[in-house]
This record gives structure tokens, C-alpha cells and sequence, in this order.
């Protein structure tokens, strides 16, 4: 088993309610897609259960060498991926502040001219033979993570007749608990593009958005090399079970 | 003044987008030799226990419509009612059981499907049993933030009406949308984010 802590007692506490008003709601329609995409009636909440609190683990023996490194992770040997050089790091955490060690991190993006290697990308910007556009890694006992890729560019998107995505990188999230899991996009400081999305404004509270917006983190560069972006993650927290009553045969 | 308790708030989701296939499933998407293969598409091998079934469906918007560029995630206990997880405390799960898969629509039909064992029932925290069921969890574009339902098996009528939380649902006409119907040696299971039949999502 590859999650850091085994030494300690596995999480069994139920999760902390999600703040939904925190989140972009379902309907947004100044993004279309999500006008019939949207479920309208009312989510039906129970407590948690043995069906929510626990969830997949993935070993350290799944990643390859460069798996957190897309500037190479699909180029040709000797080669790399165009664009500026940058390293994303930040830690994986939960709502308590604690670090979510041993978990699942993957990401995906545009190259550096705001192009997806995908069959439905139809953006005349040009692919980058050496970029592929997917990494993962996995959560270090604090919860730090770190990958290496090239700072993707903005892109124009069929939704109104000229809206832009300001650049991101989008991250998928496991925590300890399925309850837990997340997709999220990480915005980059300063693009003014941020304030003018469609998709980031379904987020009512601009806190919020700050929360997505990565700062240049210059302690992190590598002279001469690249720049970095922190990004940290918060999952939902859980409960602790210390002094919760086990009910008899439970 | 009295001491800050120094929460943090979850990260906001954003929209999983069109092209979720690149990050998750990769060889999917064209993307090859990146990864050997798409993680969640092999739950179960030859020596897993259980009666094997196959899950399959699709989801459907609010004109009635598939998605074809939704992908879907499963988490559900073995055939004995174990989670292979840390947090599963009863016992250990069957290591021939992944519990987890990871499918993306069929990029022509919508259609995902699963290969997988139907699970065993796992307690309510009041000690009471649940049905069988598998937890599901749905992203696409056009989805602000993941969907969280449930799948129950349509030949386990005594164990659903007994579901303590099946049998809290009040508008009783909605609780089909959470049954999967036996179609072969699988489970038919359409999800409806929109309309009279719109599925039952959970906040979890």
C-alpha cells in the first residue's frame, strides 16, 4: 500500500456538509452547456456512510519517470515541449488545514498557443508535436505535490460569439474518501481574461475565484530554467471519530 | 476576541470541460504512450469473487439527448459488502477487487459500461443494512460540479424497500430512477440530469 500515514489510524469520520454555495451552481446560463446539462430539483442529503467515507488508493508503482513532467512526458527523445517553462507545486489539503497524503493528482491543458490534442479541438493554433497535454502525480506525506509543464495559452471557445478561457490547467482530485473527489481549474495571476469568463463567473463569490488563481511564486523558480506557480488544493474535511459512539455489532 | 478556529474552504469545482478525456483517460483520447493503459477501465480479473455482471447506460440531458463527451466513475464494496480501502475497517476486501472504475461515454452512442461484481450490502451508520447499490459520480462539460448518484439492483426489491435510504425519499415515484433493471447479465442504467424522469441526485 502506497499512502503515506499507514503508520497512523485510516480516516473513517464523515465529511464535513459541502458548501454549495461556494461552488458554481449547477445552472449557469451565461454558459450554455450547463442550461440543459443542469439537474433542477433539489439533492436529496443523507448522512454519510461506508459508501462515501472510503474510497480507491493508487500505489506509487503506478507512475512512470515522467508522468508529472509534460514538457517531456510525450516528446520525442531529446526533445521538449515549446513554450514558457513553468513548475506547478502547492499541497493537497482538507478543510481541517492537514495535508491529504497518498492521493491521486492528475491534470490536463492546452499547449502554449491555447491548443488541445483532441479530436474535437477545432482551434486553428497550431498542435505542438511534442506536448501531449496530460500529467499525474501523487501526494507526498504533507500533502505536497509538483509537476513540471509549459504555461498553456488562452483560447477562444464556441459560447458566445468571442469569449475566451482565460489559460488554466484543470486538476483532478481523490482524496481519502470518494465524497471527497474534485475537478477543478487552476487560473493563472494577473490574466485579465479571468473576470471576463463565462465559467469562472458561474462562481458567485469572487473570494472564491481568488481561490482558483494561482500566484507566481518566485522562491520556486529554477534559475535560469522556470518559473512556478503554487497551488493549493483544499478537499473537504471530515469528522473525527475519537469520540463518536460505535454502536454494538458496528 | 475569542481563538480562530482556521478553517480552510474546499477548493470551488469548475467544469470538468470537453476535453476531460486528456487528463483521464488519455489513450481514450489518441494521447498514446503516456500511460500503459486508462486507470479504472480493469475492476475485476479472473480470480475476482462474485457473480460477474455488466453495467451499462447512458446519461441523458434535457432535450433527451446522450452526452457524448461525459465520463463516469463507480465506487462500489466487493461481493462480500467490503470497500478495498483504508478507511474500510470490518475486514479486508477481496485484492482481486479495484472497487473503483473510470469509463467516458462512447464518443458516437453516449453509451459507458462497467464489467464488475454486484456488491454486498454494506451497514447505514445506525447499524442497519443497505441494499446493494454503487455509488456513481458524473462529469462533463456543462456540469459545474460533479454528480453524486446511486445505482440499486431492480432484483433486490425486499433489500431496497428495507434501504434506509431509499425509504426516506418522499416523492416514492422518484425512487426508479435510482433502479437499475436486469437486462441479461447486466443493468440497464440510464441517468436524466433534466425532466420529468430527472434521475435523484444526492448531496453527499
Amino acid at each position: 500500500m502506497s499512502t503515506a500515514g499507514s503508520n497512523s489510524s485510516p480516516e473513517t469520520g464523515a465529511f464535513w456538509p459541502r458548501d454549495r454555495a461556494w461552488h458554481p451552481p449547477p445552472l449557469t446560463p451565461a454558459y450554455k452547456t450547463s442550461v440543459l446539462r443542469s439537474p433542477q430539483r433539489a439533492l436529496i442529503s443523507f448522512s454519510n456512510t461506508l459508501s462515501e467515507v472510503t474510497g480507491p488508493v493508487f500505489g506509487q508503482n503506478l507512475f512512470g519517470e515522467l508522468d508529472n513532467d509534460l514538457i517531456h512526458n510525450f516528446a520525442k527523445p531529446g526533445e521538449s515541449a515549446q513554450g514558457p517553462r513553468i513548475i506547478v507545486h502547492g499541497r493537497i489539503l482538507d478543510e481541517r488545514g492537514q495535508g491529504v497524503p497518498g492521493v491521486l493528482v492528475e491534470f490536463w491543458q492546452a499547449n502554449a498557443a491555447g491548443r488541445y490534442r483532441h479530436k474535437k479541438d477545432g482551434y486553428l493554433a497550431p498542435l505542438d508535436p511534442n506536448f501531449g497535454g496530460c500529467g499525474r502525480t501523487i501526494s507526498g506525506v504533507d500533502g505536497g505535490y509538483a509537476f513540471r509543464t509549459i504555461k498553456p495559452g488562452p483560447y477562444p471557445w464556441p459560447n458566445g460569439v468571442n469569449d475566451w478561457r482565460p489559460a488554466h490547467i484543470h486538476f483532478s482530485i481523490f482524496g481519502s474518501g470518494f465524497a471527497q473527489r474534485l475537478i477543478t481549474q487552476m487560473y493563472f495571476e494577473g490574466d485579465p481574461l479571468i473576470r471576463t469568463c463565462p465559467i469562472v463567473n458561474g462562481i458567485r463569490d469572487p473570494a472564491a475565484i481568488e481561490q482558483l488563481t494561482a500566484p507566481l511564486d518566485l522562491a520556486a523558480t529554477i534559475p535560469m530554467d522556470s518559473m512556478a506557480y503554487k497551488f493549493d488544493i483544499v478537499l473537504r474535511g471530515r469528522r473525527s471519530t475519537l469520540f463518536e459512539n460505535r454502536l454494538e455489532g458496528n | 476576541m475569542p481563538q480562530m478556529l482556521h478553517h480552510l474552504r474546499e477548493t470551488p469545482s469548475q467544469t470538468a470541460g470537453p476535453y476531460v478525456h486528456i487528463g483521464l483517460t488519455p489513450n481514450f483520447a489518441g494521447i498514446d504512450g503516456v500511460y500503459p493503459a486508462d486507470l479504472g477501465t480493469a475492476m475485476v480479473n479472473g480470480k475476482t469473487k462474485g457473480e460477474r455482471i455488466a453495467i451499462a447506460g447512458r446519461v441523458i440531458d434535457g432535450a433527451g439527448e446522450a452526452l457524448r463527451d461525459c465520463l463516469v466513475e463507480i465506487w462500489q464494496a466487493d461481493a462480500a459488502g467490503l470497500y478495498p480501502s483504508p478507511s474500510e475497517t470490518r475486514g479486508s476486501a477481496d485484492p482481486n477487487f479495484a472497487g473503483w472504475g473510470r469509463c467516458p461515454a462512447d464518443a458516437a452512442t453516449g453509451e459507458y459500461r462497467f464489467e464488475t461484481v454486484k456488491p454486498g450490502c454494506v451497514p447505514f451508520p445506525d447499524g442497519r443494512l443497505q441494499a446493494p447499490h454503487v455509488t456513481f459520480w458524473i462529469v462533463a462539460r456543462g456540469i459545474n460540479l460533479g454528480l453524486n448518484t446511486r445505482l440499486y439492483f431492480g432484483d433486490e426489491a425486499e433489500a431496497n424497500a428495507a434501504d434506509p435510504i431509499l425509504s426516506r425519499i418522499e416523492h416514492r415515484s422518484r425512487v426508479r430512477t435510482l433502479i437499475a433493471e436486469r437486462v441479461g447479465d447486466g443493468y440497464r442504467f440510464d441517468i436524466r440530469l433534466q425532466g420529468p424522469d430527472e434521475t435523484i441526485f444526492f448531496d453527499i
